[in-house]
C-alpha cells in the first residue's frame, strides 16, 4: 500500500478520485447519471466504511472491553451497577483507538486531515473520561460504601472529585513538563500530567517486569523441593491445628460450665465485688485469657504454616513443568529476556548519565546500518512503513495484553464483594493513563514522517522530559526489584533449614 | 445500596456464630484453615443425652484458586464427617460453586485437575451414594430486599434437594436465626446428631459403652466450606 493521499476507487468511478483530492473526505458525486446505481451504491459504501473505520472499530473495542469485564474481571461477583461496566469499557475502546489511529497513520488508511480530526476528537474524549468521569465514579463509589455520608453522596463525591482535581493541577508543578505560553484551560495542561502520572506506571511496571520475567522463566532459580519435605509441613500444620483444637476444646467446656454455674454474668461491682473477683473467679476468667493468647499465636503460625505449604505446592509444579518441553522452551526463553533486562539497564544508566536522548528511531537506525554496513539495497520507504507497522503492532499488542493481564492479577489478589466497584475503576483510571503516556513514548519508536501527527495532536510538550522520566524511574524500580527478588529468594530456604 | 458488612460470604461469623452463640465483631480474610469446637448434645433431650465436641474446621480460598492452593487444601479434607456448605444469598455465583466445592471435598482422592466439574449438570448419582451428612447454609438473609425473598428461596430449595441436604437460610449478624427451639435450630441439631452416629455408631454397627454422664466426651470433625 503507497501511503499518502487516498487510494483511488476502481476505474468505472476514477472521476471521483479528483474531488478526493480537493480536501475533506472523499465525496460521492452524484452528478454522474451515468453510473449504474450499483457502482454507486457500492462506492458509496466503501467510502463511507473508509470515512468511517475508527467508529466500527470502536464499538467492537467496546465490546471487547465488555466481554473483558464481565468474563474476567468479574467472573465471581454479581455485577450490580452497570455503569461500571460502562465506565470501563469505555476507556478501554477509547484507550485502544488511539493505537488504531496510529497504525492508520502508518498505513496510510484515511485522509491526513480526517486523522488529524479523529485524533483530536479521540484525544478530548478520553481525557474527558480519564479526568472528569472516571475520578467522579471513584469518589461516589467509596463514598456509597461509607454509611456515614450515605445520605449526602453526590455532594461528598463532588467534595472527593474536587480534591482529585486539586492535587492533580499540583503535579504539575515540580516538573518542567510545559511552555507558559500555555493558558490554563487547554488540552496540554491535562495531557501532560496524565502523561507523567501514566509514565511512571510504565516505567515501574516495565521495570519490575523485566527483572521478573527471566527470574520465574528460568529454572536456575527453582528450589529443590521434595516430596519428604511437602509431607512434613502438612504434618506441622495438622500438629498445629489439633493443637488450638485442644485448646479450643478446653476453652468452650470452660464456658460452658461458667454458664452452667451462672458466673458469666457476674460483673465485680462496689466494693465487695472486687474483693470477691481477686480471690474466686479470678482464676477461671484468666485462665481463659491466657489460653485465648496461646490460641491466637497457634493461629499466627497456622497460616503462616499454610502459605508455605502452598508455596512449596506451586515450587513443586514448576519443577515439574519445567522438566516438560513447554518448560525447556520458557527456560530459553528466560535466559535471552534476562539479556535483554540487562541491556536495557545498561541503556538507561547510559541515557541518565550522558544526558543522551535518541534522535532516531530503530526502524530507520536499523536500515541505516543494513545499508551502509552490510550494502544491501532495498527499498527503504516501501520496507520501512512495513517494518515500523509490525515493530509498533507487537509494541501495542504485547503492552495492552501485558497490562490486561496484570490487572487481573492486581483484581483478584485485593477485591471483595464491597470494594470490587472501586477497584475496577480504579485499574480503568490506571489503564486509561497508561494508554495515554504509551502514545506519548512510542513516538520515539516511529519514523519521522509519522511521529509529526503525534507532535502535532499533543501540542509542544516537552517529550524529551518524558524519556528521561521513563529511564530514572525504569533504572530505579529494576534495581529496586532486584534488591527485593535478591532478599526474598535467600530468605526461603533459611526457612526450610528451620523445619 | 445497602452496606454490606462482611467480606465474602461470611463463613467464619458464621462459625463463630455457631460455637459461640455470639456475632463476630471484626471479621477479617480467612487464610488457610481455622478451628472453631462446639459443644453439642447428642440427642438433647432424651435419655441417650450425651455431650460432644464438634470441631468446624473453616477452609478458605476459592474454588477457583491456583492448583498449589487446592493440593494444600487436600490435606483437610482427611477424616471429614460432615459437610457445610455456605454461600451467599445476595450472590447467585457462589451457589452455582457449591457443587464444585463438594466434588472437591468428597472426591479427595482425586486429583483437582481430574474431576470433571460442569455448571449445574451434575451427576446427582454422586450425591445419592454419599454417606456424608452435607447441610447447606445460606448468608446475609437479611441483605435481600421482601419482593425478592421468595424466589431466591425457591432456588436454594431446589439446591439443597439436588445436594440431598438439608437447608437453613440466615444472617449470621443475628443470633436470632439460630434461637433455641426454631426450625432452623431444629435442623441443626439434627445434622449434628447424623454427623455424631456416623462416626460412632453406624459404620461398625456397635454402640461405644454408654455413659449417661454428660462429661463424656467424643470428637467428631466437621468441614464448612464456602465459596467466596
Amino acid at each position: 500500500m503507497v501511503p499518502g493521499p487516498q487510494r483511488c476507487p476502481p476505474k468505472g468511478l476514477s472521476h471521483l478520485c479528483e474531488e478526493s483530492e480537493t480536501g475533506g473526505g472523499p465525496q460521492i458525486s452524484l452528478h454522474t447519471p451515468q453510473i449504474l446505481p450499483c457502482h454507486r451504491a457500492r462506492a458509496a459504501l466503501r467510502l463511507t466504511s473508509q470515512q468511517n473505520p475508527p467508529s466500527c472499530l470502536e464499538v467492537l473495542f467496546f465490546g471487547f472491553g465488555w466481554l473483558f469485564f464481565m468474563r474476567k474481571l468479574f467472573k465471581d461477583y454479581e455485577v450490580r451497577q452497570y455503569v461500571v461496566q460502562v465506565v470501563f469499557s469505555v476507556t478501554f475502546a477509547f484507550s485502544c483507538t488511539m493505537f488504531e489511529l496510529i497504525i492508520f497513520e502508518i498505513l496510510g488508511v484515511l485522509n491526513s486531515s480526517s486523522r488529524y480530526f479523529h485524533w483530536k476528537l479521540n484525544l478530548c474524549v478520553i481525557l474527558l473520561v480519564l479526568v472528569f468521569m472516571v475520578p467522579f465514579y471513584i469518589g461516589y463509589f467509596i463514598v456509597s460504601n461509607i454509611r456515614l455520608l450515605h445520605r449526602q453522596r453526590l455532594l461528598f463525591a463532588c467534595v472527593v472529585w474536587l480534591t482529585f482535581m486539586y492535587f492533580f493541577w499540583k503535579l504539575g508543578d515540580p516538573f518542567p513538563i510545559l511552555s507558559p505560553k500555555h493558558g490554563i484551560l487547554s488540552i496540554e495542561q491535562l495531557i501532560s500530567r496524565v502523561g507523567v502520572i501514566g509514565v511512571t506506571l510504565m516505567a515501574l511496571l516495565s521495570g519490575f517486569g523485566a527483572v521478573n520475567c527471566p527470574y520465574t522463566y528460568m529454572s536456575y532459580f527453582l528450589r529443590n523441593v521434595t516430596d519428604a519435605d511437602i509431607l512434613a509441613l502438612e504434618r506441622r500444620l495438622l500438629q498445629t491445628i489439633d493443637m488450638i483444637i485442644s485448646k479450643k476444646k478446653r476453652m468452650a467446656m470452660a464456658h460452658r460450665t461458667m454458664f452452667q454455674r451462672g458466673e458469666v454474668h457476674n460483673k465485680p461491682t462496689g466494693f465487695w465485688g472486687m474483693i470477691k473477683s481477686v480471690t474466686t473467679s479470678a482464676s477461671g476468667s484468666e485462665n481463659l485469657s491466657l489460653i485465648q493468647q496461646e490460641v491466637d499465636a497457634l493461629e499466627e503460625l497456622s497460616r503462616q504454616l499454610f502459605l508455605e505449604t502452598a508455596d512449596l505446592h506451586a515450587t513443586k509444579e514448576r519443577i515439574e513443568y519445567s522438566k516438560t518441553f513447554q518448560g525447556k522452551y520458557f527456560n530459553f526463553l528466560g535466559y535471552f529476556f534476562s539479556i535483554y533486562c540487562v541491556w536495557k539497564i545498561f541503556m538507561a544508566t547510559i541515557n541518565i548519565v550522558f544526558d543522551r536522548v535518541g534522535k532516531t528511531d530503530p526502524v530507520t537506525r536499523g536500515i541505516e546500518i543494513t545499508v551502509n554496513y552490510l550494502g544491501i539495497q532495498f527499498d527503504v520507504k516501501f520496507w520501512s512503513q512495513h517494518i515500523s507497522f509490525i515493530l509498533v503492532g507487537i509494541i501495542i499488542v504485547t503492552s495492552i495484553r501485558g497490562l490486561l493481564i496484570t490487572l487481573t492479577k492486581f483484581f483478584y489478589a485485593i477485591s471483595s464483594s464491597k470494594s470490587s466497584n472501586v477497584i475496577v475503576l480504579l485499574l480503568a483510571q490506571i489503564m486509561g493513563m497508561y494508554f495515554v503516556s504509551s502514545v506519548l513514548l512510542i513516538r520515539m519508536s516511529m519514523p519521522p514522517e509519522y511521529r509529526t501527527i503525534i507532535t502535532e495532536v499533543l501540542g509542544e510538550l516537552q517529550f524529551n522530559f518524558y524519556h528521561r522520566w521513563f529511564d530514572v524511574i525504569f533504572l530505579v524500580s529494576a534495581l529496586s526489584s532486584i534488591l527485593f527478588l535478591y532478599l526474598a529468594h535467600k530468605q526461603a530456604p533459611e526457612k526450610h533449614m528451620a523445619l | 445500596t445497602a452496606t454490606i458488612k462482611y467480606k465474602s460470604v461470611g463463613k467464619s461469623s458464621l462459625v463463630h456464630l455457631l460455637c459461640q452463640n455470639q456475632v463476630l465483631g471484626n471479621p477479617s480474610w480467612t487464610v488457610g484453615c481455622s478451628v472453631d469446637v462446639r459443644i453439642h448434645d447428642y440427642k438433647e433431650g432424651t435419655p441417650e443425652e450425651k455431650t460432644y465436641y464438634i470441631e468446624l474446621w473453616d477452609v478458605g480460598g476459592s474454588v477457583g484458586s491456583a492448583s498449589s492452593v487446592k493440593s494444600t487444601r487436600a490435606v483437610f479434607y482427611n477424616s471429614v464427617n460432615g459437610i457445610i456448605l455456605v454461600h451467599d444469598l445476595t450472590n447467585k455465583k457462589s451457589s452455582q460453586n457449591l457443587c464444585r466445592w463438594s466434588l472437591e471435598a468428597l472426591n479427595r482422592d482425586v486429583a483437582p485437575t481430574g474431576v470433571l466439574v460442569t455448571n449445574g449438570d451434575y451427576d446427582r448419582e454422586q450425591f445419592a451414594d454419599n454417606q456424608i451428612p452435607l447441610l447447606v447454609i445460606g448468608t446475609k438473609l437479611d441483605q435481600i430486599p421482601e419482593t425478592k425473598r421468595n424466589e431466591v428461596l425457591t432456588r436454594t430449595a431446589f439446591l439443597a434437594e439436588d445436594f440431598n441436604a438439608e437447608e437453613i437460610n440466615l444472617d449470621c449478624t443475628n443470633p436470632r436465626y439460630l434461637a433455641a427451639g426454631s426450625s432452623n435450630a431444629v435442623k441443626l441439631s439434627r445434622f449434628f446428631d447424623k454427623v455424631i452416629e456416623k462416626r460412632y455408631l453406624s459404620r461398625d454397627g456397635n454402640q461405644i459403652p454408654g455413659f449417661s454422664d454428660r462429661k463424656r466426651f467424643g470428637g467428631g470433625t466437621l468441614k464448612s466450606l464456602h465459596y467466596d
